[in-house]
């Protein structure tokens, strides 16, 4: 498929209703994760017929995107459940089989998924609203679900503090894109319709 | 809900609970839908599973699953068998019910085909 294929495919995956500030939800726009998904897939082959992890999966732009790349079965895991009812219409929509999604806290995974994925992908939240450091929980916890390769968007100011937090864990990181990701009018306090975030496509290896 | 992933969920992270496995599963709703068949899947998903827990889930969800009672070996090139384990993980689906931790009885809801492993605080 292509790039531009799967952006426009992304962008009929319903967004958020009423996004909650506190959990970081925004979706990652349609062009960053057609970019994202297929790297993941033609640079390095490993969507197609792998068993995925999306981590904070949200109404399920990322989940979708890899379920429409042929993995054999990709979980979204999910706190919120009004995220997770659009989700669910979403996968209606779009007729997949392969997607199972399950509710819970990422920091409290179910433990028999430790090594159970190839691959992990997650936009995680960026721990800026009073909830420091989840970025890394996510990553950290990302790294023992997968077997093979993380992949995750940072924040690039925090490029390398990333990089130390993971060779730190015994893994090796690439910087694999530096993206421009506009936040949207959610967040009401920014005084703009929207904001300019710069941040990077991160690749860890196991 | 696939019972794939119920063969992957545990009540573990409960305060108190030692191995909080398999979860018992309660039906209230359940389809069985059509996935395309792929072997090379799911011989790589067998040696994941925990195969006792699997029968169980059939029979808790009224199915007769014709899997035999042991996994048996060479199931790679096994193509019948194959068939009939990829038809109990991901053909089978609970739309709504509940898992059951079978050391504390508490319960997870299954809603629109999504298990709730959420923990109150208290939980923990
Ligand atoms: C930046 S959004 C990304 C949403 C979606 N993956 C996408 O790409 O459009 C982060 C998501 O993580 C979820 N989330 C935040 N904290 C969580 C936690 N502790 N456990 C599970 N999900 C969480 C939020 O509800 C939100 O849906």
């Amino acid at each position: 498929m292509k790039l531009k294929h799967l952006e426009y495919h992304l962008s009929n995956v319903s967004p958020f209703e009423k996004p909650k500030i506190l959990l970081e939800q925004y979706v990652t726009p349609p062009h960053i994760a057609a970019y994202m998904l297929h790297h993941i897939q033609f640079e390095h082959g490993d969507i197609t017929d792998k068993i995925v992890a999306d981590l904070g999966c949200g109404t399920g732009c990322l989940t979708i995107g890899t379920a429409t790349l042929d993995a054999s079965m990709v979980y979204g895991f999910e706190i919120d459940s009004d995220a997770l009812d659009i989700f669910q219409e979403n996968m209606q929509q779009f007729e997949l089989t392969n997607i199972e999604a399950i509710r819970c806290d990422i920091l409290n995974i179910p433990r028999r998924f430790e090594n159970f994925f190839d691959t992990v992908i997650m936009n995680p939240p960026f721990g800026t609203k009073h909830n420091a450091g989840i970025d890394m929980e996510f990553l950290k916890i990302g790294m023992l679900l997968s077997k093979k390769a993380i992949y995750s968007l940072h924040k690039s100011s925090t490029r390398k503090f990333v990089k130390k937090f993971v060779e730190n864990l015994g893994c090796k990181v690439e910087i694999v894109a530096e993206l421009k990701y506009n936040l949207p009018s959610t967040y009401k306090f920014h005084k703009k319709d929207s904001v300019d975030i710069e941040v990077d496509l991160v690749r860890v290896l196991i | 809900m696939k019972l794939l992933t119920h063969n992957m969920l545990s009540s573990k992270c409960l305060k108190n609970v030692n191995v909080g496995y398999p979860l018992s599963i309660k039906v209230e709703e359940m389809i069985t839908s059509v996935v395309d068949f792929n072997p090379e899947f799911i011989a790589r998903i067998i040696p994941k599973l925990e195969w006792n827990a699997l029968k169980q889930a059939v029979n808790e969800v009224g199915k007769d699953s014709c899997l035999p009672n042991n996994l048996i070996e060479n199931f790679e090139n096994d193509e019948d068998f194959l068939k009939k384990v990829h038809h109990v993980l991901l053909e089978i689906e609970i739309v709504n019910g509940c898992l059951v931790c079978p050391e504390t009885g508490r319960s997870f809801p299954i809603n629109n085909g999504i298990p709730n492993m959420l923990l109150n605080e208290d939980e923990v």
